[in-house]
């Protein structure tokens, strides 16, 4: 007897738990927010909060000059967006700055035992101290706009970084080394030709943790001082206790922050490792 | 043949102090030369002589005990918490597959941004800070226990299925003395996240022991004390871990 291909097949238990899961956390917590158990407000309704998330999404109530696209006038754009786009870019730039800085100071360590011993464990020391104490430093060095947001998060994902890549300098292969300083490869080829692909996925897995921390960082920042960007907003709902507003910001952050981590994993092929 | 001073072991602990005192140095000459602006960075030896100051004038040791009670009782939550969490998932097989990877996103998503909400669910107080560094800590000991109980010897396991013992007792007597080391090593984690965001809230909203010391005297423009306040985290932090590190070890089993 052939069974057909596609044999139709009830939900599997874990889903199904999983729906029963959300649906209860859902129920729950529209049951609370009807109760008035907390103060007014505190827990609003889903419905509040998915118009929240809506218009946050949707409702353009910011005007943006079309001259820097070569069109005439002004258009009205959700003030979400450009709030993303400066919060995106301070945290581009200090990936940027604190990755590209994080991945030098791990190959110095990874290829000489003596930086190693010296300093990997002030950076292994100082990589979990909360790098928020450090603001008011950036405060007075880079001024309070966007460049003190950039350093916060190029500080934060610097360590990440270093320690992983210097993990990973240790973990390559010897016979790869070989083989390059058998070629007279020079210092840029070895980092280029051997070092950088044989650790590629220490650098992905920095690169992910930076990735995190350095948001941290950023928003962190935001949320203090700042007149721009999603950390910025979440600190003004606060203010303005337009909790459903709150929420919503709270719920693209978090979306965001997931997506990106799942992204960089894999990209970097991070899963086939777990997989295999 | 003498060994080549480079390969001696202290040499590396000399570099690494001698290095750290020749970059102060070197800040403290370029201030001193007007290379770098000394209102934005003070001299080190300003730092210096400010951290006796800042330690009897701002009450360091009361505002350390304030911080060190909110992180112990987060830790405590979090223990409790995360260990029952994690003890749960293991004993429910269907719940761990639908609910695991959940948890994984949450220790992987950045938590520390919910603080607004706390404070308006709590007010600014202590409470907000201790439940923050508990969210902050609790998924990783969740997992390190879940990480921990799985990990059981299927022999231990055995043993005590031949003994006849009770759920109950074979929790306790096999499966949790099993899994203590990785349990801890999940407690160290939950403890330094916890550490971390009650500090960084601390600073944040102004309230509280270390962290608002930072942001008061920053406030005030009191560069040296703002920076020797940053200097005395950071030293308490290294000590922190460094203790924690010890623990750590100290439960481990022979290898």
């Amino acid at each position: 007897m052939t069974l057909p291909a596609t044999a139709p097949r009830g939900l599997r238990p874990v889903t199904m738990l999983r729906i029963a899961i959300i649906v209860v956390a859902l129920a729950s917590w529209e049951a609370l927010s009807a109760s008035g158990l907390l103060y007014r407000d505190v827990v609003p309704s889903l419905l509040a909060i998915a118009k929240a998330l809506f218009d946050l999404l949707t409702v353009p109530d910011m005007p943006v000059d079309l001259s820097p696209f070569g069109l005439q006038g002004t258009a009205s754009i959700p003030a979400i967006y450009w709030h993303l786009y400066v919060t995106f870019y301070e945290i581009a730039i200090g990936l940027l700055i604190g990755g590209l800085s994080g991945l030098v100071a791990g190959i110095a360590l990874g290829s000489s035992r003596l930086l190693r011993q010296a300093y990997e464990p002030l950076l292994y020391y100082l990589g979990p101290c909360p790098k928020i104490i450090f603001f008011p430093v950036m405060i007075m060095c880079f001024g309070v706009g966007p460049g003190s947001k950039v350093a916060m998060g190029a500080i934060s994902c610097f360590f990440p970084v270093a320690l992983n890549v210097a993990g990973g300098m240790r973990e390559i292969d010897r016979v790869l080394i070989q083989v390059g300083r058998s070629f007279r490869a020079n210092t840029w080829q070895m980092v280029t030709k051997i070092y950088l692909p044989a650790m590629r996925h220490p650098i992905i897995n920095g690169i992910r943790i930076g990735l995190g921390v350095c948001l941290i960082g950023t928003l962190l920042a935001e949320t203090k001082l700042s007149n721009s960007g999603v950390g910025f907003l979440v600190i003004q709902a606060y203010s303005l206790f337009n909790m459903p507003l709150m929420y919503a910001l709270l719920i693209v952050l978090f979306v965001i922050a997931i997506g990106a981590n799942t992204l960089i994993g894999k990209l970097g092929g991070l899963d086939d490792i777990k997989r295999r | 043949m003498s060994t080549p001073i480079t390969k001696t072991s202290w040499f590396p602990a000399v570099l690494s102090f001698g290095s750290v005192f020749a970059a102060l140095l070197l800040i403290e000459i370029l201030i001193r030369l007007g290379l770098i602006n000394r209102f934005i960075v003070p001299l080190p030896s300003d730092i210096a002589a400010a951290l006796p100051r800042v330690i009897i004038e701002e009450q360091v040791f009361s505002r350390f005990l304030l911080t060190a009670t909110e992180a112990f009782s987060a830790s405590i939550l979090v223990t409790v918490f995360g260990v029952a969490g994690g003890a749960l998932l293991y004993r429910f097989r269907l719940l761990r597959e639908a609910t695991e990877t959940w948890v994984a996103a949450v220790a992987a998503a950045p938590l520390v941004l919910i603080y607004p909400l706390y404070l308006v669910i709590f007010g600014r107080n202590a409470t907000t800070i201790v439940v923050m560094g508990f969210t902050a800590g609790l998924a990783p000991v969740m997992l390190k226990t879940l990480e921990g109980l799985a990990g059981t010897r299927r022999v231990l396991i055995n043993v005590g299925r031949s003994f006849n013992l009770t759920p109950w007792q074979q929790f306790w007597k096999i499966l949790f003395p099993a899994a203590l080391p990785t349990i801890f090593v999940g407690m160290r984690l939950g403890l330094i996240f916890a550490l971390i965001n009650i500090v960084g809230v601390e600073f944040l909203i102004n309230f509280g022991g270390l962290g608002q010391l930072i942001n008061e005297l920053a406030e005030r423009y009191d560069l040296a004390g703002t920076y020797a306040a940053i200097s005395f985290v950071i030293l308490i932090s290294i000590n922190v871990f460094i203790l924690t590190e010890w623990l750590e070890r100290w439960l481990r089993p022979v290898e």
